[in-house]
């Protein structure tokens, strides 16, 4: 099935949750709704499940309007952030209760949720209350029962917000597989860029009601259509420079700016990844070889910190010239091979830099 | 006094001996010296006499009768309303709902007498429906309605106050998950409210039926005092009590005694149940209990048969 949102607007109270969304989802795709709390994204999954309705604005599934269809007729599967399980019901009778509703046969709804059980691995915990379970297998009961009513689309709100971090892995492996298995529509949300790319076919970054990018991972990632999703999107060096003639610089190192060919000189903005930075040593301290030897588009900087974090070692260091911090991310083994430490002498070459100009500014 | 061993219970300053014994002189001599004398007043002469007093007067028979109606019936209205005002109030915002909370109040705050005396100027013969109930040949006032009424408002806050706490910890999404499963109405009520709010429910009915059977004040002044007709047992204690006839007086005072023993019991039960429901409810919320161990033929891994 595919949602089509056109145009959806949602305020509470004078917070815009949503400003105008517009968005296709097509169908068996995976999507990930990536951005802040309070971006709206939550707020688009429950109108898309008629949990909230909205101001303005229509959704449609499969071409029909489905606006003003109430939650219950929707049959789209809905796992709910805190899982919501029904706390007084087994793990069984929770997993079946959208087929009791639905005054299914006894006999059916025994097969029908001892194949989910079987599906979601909790095969012998039928019987257990949901306080009595870890919390991922919290989330493969809430995912059960949403999977109960053969929903054509799934919507999860922060599926693995609760959990720690290597069920969290485990279980988004896994639910991709069972994506890809059942064939279903789903929408995800989440604030977790990680997570989402790895995921998803489909990233749609969202900030203050807005969709401000929307693409496959790799798309987002490598060509940030804005600087809140370059900034969103990790750590990022950020330097305010000037561009011309289709050029940047900073510190002198030309960037190209294609989308800016004027002569007239305008403020701009560098953003500068730590990991497509590549860092050399120039010289330990005292012994520094002369400026002119670098190549020209490397800056020299000394050395402030090292900290390691796993696989990646992160290197703070200070531009000559310059009271900004940059940092810089160099996979551990390399960084043990070049002996980095505080006040060693490095030039850093940009393997890639991307440049956004702000909105124009007034002028008198 | 030597600071004893961190293994045993340390021994008591005087100062805190004292205070223990002035709490249970206290709590002995208003609490239970009282209801004791009851209890031996009423069987001063035996089971038998009793007996006697209790079932062989009519008026007193149709007292127990009547409470034995009215009270069930105030907590029957009250358990309906507060369970909808609950829900109106825990699920919904909207203007004036902090006014519609303090107003559920109202009746733990006004003199029961005050209560009756309000209810009589409106449903009374003089009072503002008193014309169109006379029109309908309904009596309200000096009948058994008014006793409903009353009790029923002195009641009110119980079983509502119970309530709106359990409802806003717990959550709309679980009755949201059920009707995003295809429940109507009526199904998330009986198989998800319902049963999330059957201890907190079951404890405001309890607490609201002892202060129905017991109360006085309100009922004194609606009902006329009537014997045989509109007197309830907390008034026919009082009348058999004016007129000098205490060991009777004693003997239906000992029932009343002994429900809110019953009473008693049922709330501690009760109390222990809504105990053991607050940890499961902080248990499924805050995902801290079980931790995550699962063997690893459970886990999600593999693909997917």
């Amino acid at each position: 099935m595919s949602i089509h949102v056109r145009g959806v607007s949602k305020s509470f109270g004078t917070f815009r949750a949503l400003d105008g969304v517009s968005l296709d989802v097509a169908d068996g795709t995976l999507l990930a709704l990536l951005g802040p709390s309070g971006s709206g994204k939550t707020t688009l999954l429950r109108i898309i499940a008629g949990l909230e309705f909205p101001d303005a604005g229509t959704i449609e599934e499969n071409g029909t309007d489905i606006t003003d269809l109430h939650v219950r007729q929707r049959e789209m599967g809905f796992v709910f952030q805190h899982y919501a399980l029904f706390r007084h019901m087994s793990v069984f009778e929770n997993i079946a209760f959208g087929l009791r509703v639905r005054k299914a046969p006894k006999q059916e709804v025994e097969t029908k949720v001892n194949e989910l059980l079987h599906l979601v691995r909790l095969e012998g915990l039928g019987g257990r209350k949901p306080s009595q379970l870890s919390g991922g297998q919290r989330q493969r009961v809430a995912l059960a029962r949403a999977l109960a009513i053969r929903p054509k689309i799934l919507l999860l709100d922060e599926p693995f917000g609760a959990l720690d971090a290597k069920v969290r892995v485990e279980l988004r492996q896994w639910l991709r597989r069972l994506h890809d298995e059942i064939g279903m529509t789903s929408v995800f949300v989440t604030h977790d860029q990680e997570e989402a790319f790895e995921l998803a076919d489909e990233v749609v970054v969202m900030n203050h009601g807005k969709i401000e990018q929307r693409g496959t991972p790799d798309d987002v990632f490598d060509h940030p259509a804005t600087p809140f999703v370059m900034d969103f999107l990790g750590n990022v060096n950020v330097f305010h420079g000037r561009v011309e003639n289709g050029r940047a610089f900073w510190h002198g190192i030309p960037i190209d700016c294609p989308d800016y060919p004027h002569a007239q000189s305008r403020d701009a903005r560098v953003y500068l990844r730590p990991h497509e930075l590549d860092i050399t040593v120039a010289g330990t301290n005292g012994a520094s070889l002369p400026n002119n030897s670098l190549p020209t588009n490397s800056l020299p900087a000394s050395v402030l910190r090292v900290t390691r974090s796993g696989a990646i070692t992160r290197v703070a260091c200070r531009p000559h010239g310059s009271e900004a911090e940059l940092h810089v991310d160099v996979p551990t083994e390399t960084a043990k091979t070049l002996t980095l430490q505080p006040g060693t002498l490095v030039s850093i070459t940009p393997r890639k830099a991307r440049v956004f100009i702000p909105a124009p500014e007034y002028v008198i | 006094m030597k600071p004893s061993s961190p293994r045993t219970a340390p021994a008591l300053t005087p100062l805190q001996i004292a205070l223990v014994a002035a709490a249970m002189g206290v709590v002995g001599l208003l609490i239970v010296v009282p209801l004791a004398s009851v209890f031996f007043e009423a069987f001063a002469e035996g089971p038998g006499a009793w007996w006697r007093a209790l079932a062989h007067d009519p008026d007193t028979r149709h007292a127990i009768w009547l409470s034995l109606t009215v009270a069930p019936l105030a907590v029957l209205i009250n358990t309906v309303f507060g369970i909808a005002a609950a829900w109106l109030v825990a699920r919904f915002r909207f203007p004036g709902r902090s006014l519609l909370i303090s107003l559920f109040d109202v009746p733990f705050s006004v003199s029961p007498v005050v209560a009756g005396l309000a209810l009589v100027l409106i449903f009374g013969r003089q009072g503002l429906l008193g014309p169109t109930l006379a029109w309908l040949d309904w009596k309200v006032i000096f009948s058994w309605p008014g006793l409903v009424l009353a009790t029923t408002f002195v009641t009110l806050p119980l079983v509502v106050r119970e309530l709106i706490p359990v409802m806003e910890a717990i959550g709309p999404d679980e009755e949201l998950a059920a009707v995003s499963l295809g429940a109507n109405g009526w199904q998330v009520f009986t198989r998800i409210t319902l049963p999330n709010i059957r201890w907190a429910l079951l404890h405001g009915i309890v607490l609201a039926n002892a202060r129905a059977m017991g109360e006085f004040g309100a009922v004194y002044v609606v009902s006329g005092h009537i014997a045989g007709a509109t007197d309830t047992m907390p008034l026919r204690v009082e009348k058999l009590f004016q007129e000098y006839r205490t060991p009777a007086s004693m003997a239906v005072a000992s029932v009343l005694a002994g429900l809110a023993l019953v009473t008693l019991i049922a709330k501690v039960v009760i109390e222990r149940q809504l105990e053991a429901e607050s940890i499961d409810l902080l248990a499924v919320r805050s995902g801290t209990d079980a931790p995550d161990n699962e063997p690893r033929n459970n886990s999600p891994k593999g693909s997917i048969a």
